[in-house]
């Protein structure tokens, strides 16, 4: 009975070092406020601004809309033909990546290819083609092209890896050489998922492809900049809600074609 | 037993069949048709391989003392806006997660109206969030900072959403039948089921975010991006060279820094 008065236990015991970590983590929070002149002058300022701006945003004008329509229809473009160029090309560089089927000197290089093409945002990418290759849509499904490689490239490496190697075994058994081995043993295991990275990343590169035209690599990016420049803030209205019921299409219609895969 | 033997085995059934091929014949044909009407022009790419390696002949050899004096500190603003526009996006993310989420909020017109909100946020890139916040607070970190925070409540707003709707519901009713009040049911019902995919999802779009506030200061919203700008309108192809050095051994960093985080925490 003295031990049940004396046991102090609480339901939830405070932990110290977390709560250290917390006000640690917002010191940090204020040194780097102050480090970057974020001040509540500013804030004010800029609400105002911000009340200006957003009067001038409405109502949307939809008036020069054959520009509007070239520069998404060019977007989309870049966006298709760019996802299409990143799984013709990543799919059999992910094999290659794949330690459970391949040998090192084959996996490390085709690794080191995917990490070096997702390291740099798609923006920079799209720089040094739009100067290798010109203005255009050209720098800009390169540039899409490049980062569907590096992330469609590590995902679709982890789910090959993944596989259950029973059935590459069985089919190996028969004699099968190599290219029947991976399509009768590896892709039945991994496509439903392929799938899924696949209409992710095509959303993905949907969605950058809107901005890439920022830096003169096509689409409608370079249209909203312009409009920018101008101060025409009624037509970069009507570009970003054009911009989101397209993303918010391509999102239903890959939710769609998902379910016809079951994924 | 000659029925057993002309059964015709089939994996798929019509329907599904009619659906894969409809699926297939879409692809191939948005494909064709885009290939058919971009705007490319051919003899820019026969001239591709010349003009990069003319570039990579301007980008070398590297400014290396230019690290000191031009990339260092824009470098830290960077990493200053990823950070805090990754706080600043969980702070605004988490009320609209708890509203996405079917099971805490059970007002099916409220789950709509966050999903809207996040769908909204995700579909308007950081670049183009840039443009408007510099529009409004003029250029610099700040701008850079809101971007950063209002692109990433999508993501995390949405992920966080689906963490709160797979919670176990065990726990939850045992603290309501105790009769306590909703906030303790998020801080001891709903925060540690949700703990890990919350660290997980923080340093994901963390890893992200230092990416893209590199990418920021093209549109003059702060950070090493301003000065590649500068560095890439004065065709100072050293410098330029320089500073994608120093933003590709920060990222790397990152990535690494990121994954061993969360194999401590996970």
């Amino acid at each position: 009975m003295a031990a049940r008065t004396g046991s102090t236990d609480l339901a939830f015991p405070p932990n110290w070092w977390a709560r250290a970590a917390w006000l640690l983590f917002g010191v940090y929070v204020f040194y780097a406020a102050s480090h970057l002149e974020f001040t509540p002058a500013r804030f004010a300022v800029g609400l105002e601004h911000g009340a200006k701006f957003v009067s001038r945003l409405f109502p949307p004008d939809f008036k020069r809309w054959e520009l509007l329509v070239k520069g998404m229809v060019e977007s989309l473009q870049i966006a298709v033909v760019a996802s299409a160029l990143g799984v013709l090309i990543s799919a059999p560089l992910a094999l290659f990546a794949a330690r459970n089927l391949m040998p090192v000197w084959a996996s490390w290089p085709a690794r080191a290819i995917m990490v070096l093409c997702r390291t740099f945002h798609p923006v920079i990418v799209a720089i040094l083609f739009v100067k290798a290759v010109g203005f255009g849509a050209l720098a800009g499904i390169l540039a899409l092209t490049v980062a569907s490689i590096g992330f469609l490239g590590k995902l679709m490496t982890e789910a090959i890896e993944e596989i259950s190697l029973k059935q590459v075994e069985a089919v190996r058994a028969t004699g099968a050489p190599f290219l029947s081995v991976v399509s009768y043993a590896v892709v039945p295991q991994v496509f439903s998922r392929f799938v899924g990275f696949i209409s992710y990343e095509t959303d993905a590169n949907l969605r950058n492809s809107t901005m890439v035209g920022i830096v003169g690599a096509g689409g409608i990016g370079g249209t909203l900049f312009a409009a920018f420049q101008r101060f025409d803030y009624d037509f970069v209205c009507a570009i970003v809600l054009t911009i989101i019921v397209l993303i918010m299409a391509g999102e239903i219609l890959t939710m769609r074609i998902k379910r016809v895969f079951k994924v | 037993m000659s029925a057993i033997v002309e059964r015709e085995w089939r994996r798929f059934t019509p329907a599904e069949r009619i659906g894969r091929f409809a699926v297939y014949f879409g692809i191939v044909a948005a494909i064709v048709a885009s290939l058919q009407t971009v705007e490319v022009i051919p003899e820019f790419l026969y001239d591709a391989p010349e003009q990069i390696l003319d570039m990579l002949r301007r980008m070398w050899p590297v400014a290396w003392g230019f690290y000191p004096e031009g990339v260092h500190e824009p470098m830290i603003d960077s990493l200053h806006i990823a950070t805090l526009g990754t706080v600043a996006a969980v702070f605004m993310a988490v009320p609209v997660a708890f509203l996405a989420a079917r099971n805490v909020t059970p007002y099916p017109w409220l789950n709509y109206a966050a999903k809207l909100i996040l769908v909204s946020a995700r579909s308007v890139n950081t670049l183009i969030w840039a443009l408007f916040f510099v529009a409004v607070f003029g250029p610099g970190a700040l701008a850079g900072t809101l971007a950063i925070a209002f692109h990433s409540i999508g993501f995390t707003g949405k992920l966080l959403g689906e963490a709160l709707e797979e919670a176990n519901r065990g726990s939850i009713e045992a603290l309501e039948a105790s009769g306590a009040p909703w906030l303790s049911l998020a801080i001891k019902g709903y925060w540690p089921q949700v703990r890990p995919a919350f660290w997980g999802i923080v340093l994901f779009r963390w890893d992200i975010n230092v990416r893209e506030s590199a990418v920021l200061g093209l549109v003059g919203a702060g950070g090493v991006g301003m000065a590649l700008d500068t560095a890439l309108n004065l065709f100072q192809w050293e410098r330029a060279a320089m500073i994608l050095v120093a933003i590709f051994a920060v990222v790397v960093v990152a990535e690494i820094a990121t994954t061993q985080l969360r194999k401590r925490i996970l």
